[in-house]
């Protein structure tokens, strides 16, 4: 069985997840999967590819077969494009009874795609997403790497015009 | 009294530094026990007078669980922290990493100290970007100043802690998905017993324990595990946060004696929103059996109290819901979120969450049944002692609560295709 290239990671990516090995046993660099596949998906734009995942099962010496397993399981993977900035909204039950779901109508709306699409010009993707842990800041929603709270109308075109 | 525990530094600028923590006592507690050699006994005594109880829901004895381990016994062990939070309506331990994360760190280093462990983990969730950035630079910053490392106090003994982020999956805060999920594999429960004390991480002896249990330790430690109990009652030890969301003025973490009346509470939080009137509390998490008002109004923080009223202190997340809230619509997303965060292993949990959300949703949507209250009922029962971890618990309990007091409303989504109460009544 012909082993995938695992140069399709980049330099920057495979020291990233050097760093996340070295917090594990020698023998368990399996532990590191999760975070590899982090790194890789952002190094791509946000989605894995099936090479991708092959690449991180060759990287960390795992049979493919247990990198799907994990890439499948955990809602963070995606596996199909998404859009520059993946909009997760929650709309579980705190922020559900704070008006989440105007928050999903005015997205909606404004970008003009229902939850779980991606805007033409691949800037947004709307994703409904559970609870994120920020239930008192509720309603709320995350780009990227920030958590944003107590949002209404007029916070969310802020936010999204401030965004390049 | 109000943040003496895990929020000791939260009126500080910058709380999260270790200049901080130091200004507050901060690793005086792990030097205390090894500059005096303080046996591990000694400790885990202290923690048991103060009655600390996990932290993360269930709620079990910490000092107790300590005791499980073969802590003289040769080889690797392990501690580690829950921090997956992901239990709807709970945001605690997002604001101890935020603004408190040496405490954690002094926290599992005397746990580690305890149990004979050597090396800790820190599990997040994945979606925690600015809490696990602050926690790993206080492991920086505490590897640098000396409070992590090898003969730490010039002691014999050696900690170190590492973070681990998740992916995204409720069920990893289940505590053996969690191990399954550092050992790079899907976050599905393991069968107990064996339990995670003789065969945890990598099959190593390994206690886990929820991040607020954790970071009240250093302040257990440095005042005594009587103080600590002082702060609640018997059985129910010390101050707790709770995280208050909802239809309520400032919602919030607060950080309070175990024991406050809800009433006071509810004070706190400046009270019920828009002019709207309490409902119900969902007392302890998403998980946690609903409870009327009225009821709740009567009831105080802690173990015992909630239990009492038919429900549990959990997590202690306490979603309040006003007299705008349809129940049929609340339970219906709680429903879906069960069933979306079902980990598939378990027959009765998998096809159970699935049945409870599809006939709620139908419900909710004006295709409701005659027989579908009662077929509810059934499915929630049917899934309970018959999984192997509690998320088949989780996802039931909520159904039982709903149905026992509210059961009003779900007949009349059924008989008039429409709301009892709010927006979707008119």
């Amino acid at each position: 069985m012909p082993q995938a290239n695992n140069e399709l990671i980049n330099t920057a990516s495979r020291e990233d997840i050097d760093q996340w090995v070295a917090k594990y046993p020698a023998d368990k660099k399996q532990s590191a999967v999760m975070a590899a596949l982090r790194i890789v998906q952002d190094q791509n734009g946000g989605w894995l590819t099936t090479e991708l995942m092959d690449a991180v099962a060759d990287y960390l010496d795992m049979d493919k077969i247990h990198v799907y397993e994990v890439a499948t399981f955990y809602s963070m993977y995606e596996h199909k494009p998404v859009g520059k900035h993946k909009i997760c909204v929650c709309t579980n039950i705190s922020c559900m009874v704070c008006g989440s779901g105007e928050i999903v109508g005015h997205l909606e709306d404004k970008l003009d795609i229902k939850m779980g699409e991606t805007t033409e010009d691949n800037r947004f993707t709307l994703k409904e997403v559970e609870c994120l842990g920020a239930c008192s800041g509720a309603p709320m929603m995350q780009i990227g790497e920030n958590y944003y709270e107590n949002l209404d109308a007029e916070k969310i075109d802020t936010i999204l015009d401030g965004l390049k | 009294m109000a943040n003496e525990v895990c929020f000791r530094t939260l009126h500080l600028d910058k709380p999260w530094t270790l200049e901080s923590y130091l200004s507050v006592g901060g690793y005086q507690s792990l030097k205390k026990i090894l500059t005096e050699k303080i046996p591990a006994e000694d400790i885990i005594e202290q923690v048991k007078t103060s009655a600390l109880r996990g932290r993360g829901g269930a709620g079990f004895p910490t000092g107790l669980k300590w005791s499980f381990m073969p802590r003289q016994s040769e080889g690797q062990k392990y501690i580690v922290c829950n921090s997956d939070e992901g239990e709807p309506g709970t945001c605690k331990d997002r604001d101890i990493l935020r603004y408190n994360p040496h405490q954690l760190i002094e926290g599992m280093a005397i746990a580690g100290y305890c149990i004979g462990a050597d090396t800790g983990y820190n599990y997040i969730r994945g979606e925690f970007w600015e809490p696990y950035s602050r926690f790993d630079n206080a492991l920086k910053e505490a590897r640098e100043a000396g409070y992590l490392g090898d003969k730490l106090f010039g002691s014999d003994f050696n900690f170190d802690a590492h973070s681990h982020l998740g992916g995204g999956a409720y069920i990893c805060g289940e505590e053996t998905a969690l191990l399954e999920s550092i050992e790079g594999k899907k976050g599905q429960p393991r069968f107990k017993p064996p339990f995670p004390a003789g065969f945890g991480l990598y099959g190593k002896p390994t206690t886990i324990n929820n991040t607020e249990t954790l970071a009240s330790i250093p302040v257990i430690v440095e005042k005594g595990g009587q103080w600590f109990l002082e702060h609640g009652k018997p059985n129910n030890g010390g101050t707790k946060l709770f995280s208050v969301s909802g239809n309520v003025k400032r919602p919030g973490n607060y950080e309070i004696d175990m024991g406050t009346p809800f009433s006071e509470l509810l004070e706190m939080c400046g009270g019920m929103k828009d002019g709207y009137k309490l409902k119900a509390v969902i007392p302890g998490g998403s998980s946690s059996p609903v409870i009327p008002g009225e009821q709740m109004m009567d009831v105080t923080m802690d173990y015992d109290s909630i239990q009492a009223a038919g429900s549990m202190l959990g997590s202690g997340a306490v979603i309040i819901l006003d007299d705008n809230v349809c129940m049929v619509n609340a339970l219906a997303r709680l429903s879906h979120f069960y069933q979306e965060e079902s980990c598939g292993q378990c027959t009765p949990c998998r096809e159970g969450t699935g049945w409870i959300s599809h006939i709620m949703h139908r419900i909710e949507h004006g295709h409701g049944k005659q027989e579908d209250i009662d077929l509810l009922d059934k499915v929630a029962g049917d899934i309970m002692g018959r999984t192997i971890c509690a998320l088949g618990e989780a996802a039931s309990m909520p159904v039982k609560g709903f149905l026992k007091h509210y059961r009003d409303e779900f007949q009349y989504h059924i008989d008039h295709k429409k709301c009892m109460v709010g927006p979707g009544s008119k």
